[in-house]
């Protein structure tokens, strides 16, 4: 039986400590995993947390994220409780197998620690990486410090084992500004935090020789429109109120309240940023700067980043007249991904705010004050005339002869 | 096979190898008393990929059971350890129980595929 860990109440961890506290409190059966920066200490945390004796489960080093994430498929079809961590080339690397885990309704937690991806090679945090993961079929949240990547780690053992959900969970926190930056952390105790997430309930395991099953079945033009369409009507349909009724369970036992969209100061905001991780708490401070100017600046925070969370969004921007979506990875050839996301959930409301697209941070490029100062200026601008002052696409925080789009 | 709907499908594409719950484990009941369930490739007929099938020489064979070890199909029928055959439904033809066998002359050999059973007995090569 593995010892418990006396914590405080209150730590000084950074995000790879925090999603490693909750991985050790969720007693996860396996991780396997191949460690990568900056999500490294995740997994150096875990297996120190093994070898001082804090932990039952089974650590299984592989060869790579592809090995990881198939050892993770492996034990979870078996019927175990099962986690991992990765960031970016580890990420890329996954990319074949997130989609196996997904198609097989396997459970499996990731914490994801979000950076850039090469080339040109770089370490440091943009959500490119966990933009590759939106089609995957996997429940994405995202944490924007390090208490909420620990607390939505616990989460989301909870949301994805549920029996109606089924579903792999990835558990977001953006590279370095969150995984490496110690902060105030308030912990549940071991018995507490593992109260709260439950003990792992089997569905449908190979290990239960009564009664034998096969994962990973070929499907042709026959059957496999048929499994995607049940994996996609699932999580259109089950996965919201299974992520509310946890996250009020949560909010009942530590007064952290989370939602699926995250609202700041948008009672009568005229104005809002739409963006994700780290930025969003840059975000709030300049919205709050903003009303000191006359600007009715708001924030509007996807925590629920796939499924996507298409009414709330719509419900969150019914009163605004400009939005600026900020998108922290190269589009490649198109809108940034927030962008087209808002905009089609605003299309069928009755309220049509003007909609602007920044891209902005790429490669861990500062996010300042003053560039969403900027932005709420330019929105503001935007409001008062009804349409767009700027162009529909700009870079933020770019050297060399500004670059804008349409 | 009834063609299900998507609302029908068990989630994870996952299918059961029995209609029913065993009582006890599989491995320990002859496959021809095991429910196995319509999706089971048991019940499947997948002979006609063979070009060279193997052909089984009962006379010649001493049961050592390498090709039942060997084959990659489970196609080598053998109860109470006597060989009894090869299960034309499943077996590939990939000629592993021929490259196995060890005894002289071998007591399985490739045959075109055509070819009748006991012409191909009545053609076996002698002891070299």
């Amino acid at each position: 039986m593995a010892e418990k860990m006396e914590l405080n109440e209150m730590e000084v961890w950074d995000g790879n400590m925090a999603a490693s506290q909750a991985l050790r409190q969720a007693q996860v059966d396996v991780v396997a995993a191949y460690p990568i920066t900056p999500s490294t200490p995740i997994v150096q945390n875990y297996g120190s947390f093994l070898a001082n004796g804090y932990i039952d489960g089974e650590f299984v080093m592989v060869e790579s994220e592809h090995a990881a994430m198939s050892g993770c498929v492996g034990a979870a079809a078996a019927g175990g409780r099962v986690a991992t961590a990765t960031s970016s080339q580890g990420f890329a690397l996954m990319a074949e197998v997130l989609y196996q885990a997904s198609g097989m309704r396997l459970p499996i937690v990731l914490t994801v620690v979000n950076r850039a991806l090469a080339a040109p090679l770089n370490v440091n945090g943009d959500h490119s990486d966990m933009y590759l993961g939106r089609d995957s079929g996997w429940i994405q949240l995202d944490a924007f410090n390090s208490q909420q990547a620990y607390d939505l780690t616990l989460m989301a053992f909870r949301i994805g084992e549920d029996h109606n959900v089924r579903l792999p969970v990835m558990v977001h926190q953006d590279g370095f500004i969150t995984s490496h930056t110690a902060e105030n952390v308030r912990p549940l105790s071991d018995d507490e935090a593992y109260e709260f997430v439950g003990d792992y309930k089997p569905m449908n395991a190979m290990l239960d020789l009564a009664k034998p099953v096969t994962y990973g079945v070929q499907t042709e033009e026959d059957w496999h429109f048929e499994h995607k369409a049940r994996q996609h009507a699932d999580l259109m349909t089950k996965v919201f109120g299974k992520v509310e009724e946890v996250f009020d369970a949560f909010a009942e036992k530590t007064g952290r309240k989370y939602n699926i969209v995250e609202e700041y100061l948008m009672d009568d905001a005229e104005v809002a940023i739409v963006a994700l991780g780290t930025t969003v708490e840059t975000a709030e401070m300049v919205a709050k700067m903003m009303r000191e100017e006359g600007i009715k600046a708001g924030v509007v925070a996807p925590r629920l980043f796939r499924p996507w969370p298409y009414e709330q969004i719509k419900k969150a921007l019914s009163k605004v007249k400009a939005v600026a979506c900020l998108d922290r990875s190269s589009p490649n050839g198109a809108l940034g991904a927030l962008y087209n996301e808002v905009t089609a959930s605003l299309y069928q409301s009755d309220n049509h705010p003007v909609i602007t697209n920044y891209i902005y941070g790429l490669g861990g490029r500062d996010f300042t004050i003053d560039h969403a100062k900027e932005i709420f200026k330019e929105l503001d601008a935007n409001a008062k005339e009804g349409r767009p002052t700027t162009p529909l696409q700009q870079f933020v925080g770019l050297r060399g002869p500004k670059l804008s789009f349409y | 096979m009834k063609y299900l709907g998507w609302d029908e499908l068990l989630p994870g594409a996952i299918l059961f190898s029995f209609d029913e719950e065993m009582e006890k484990d599989a491995a320990e009941v002859l496959p021809e008393n095991r429910p196995y369930a319509e999706t089971n490739s048991y019940t499947a007929y997948v002979g006609d990929w063979r070009v060279l099938k193997p052909v089984y020489n009962r006379d010649l064979c001493i049961d050592c059971q390498f090709c039942w070890i060997y084959c990659p199909d489970v196609s080598i029928i053998s109860r109470d350890k006597k060989m009894i055959g090869v299960d034309y439904d499943h077996c590939k033809g990939c000629g592993i129980c021929v490259e196995v066998c060890p005894t002289n002359p071998k007591s399985l050999l490739m045959f075109e595929e055509q070819v009748e059973n006991e012409k191909a007995l009545a053609q076996w090569p002698e002891k070299e």
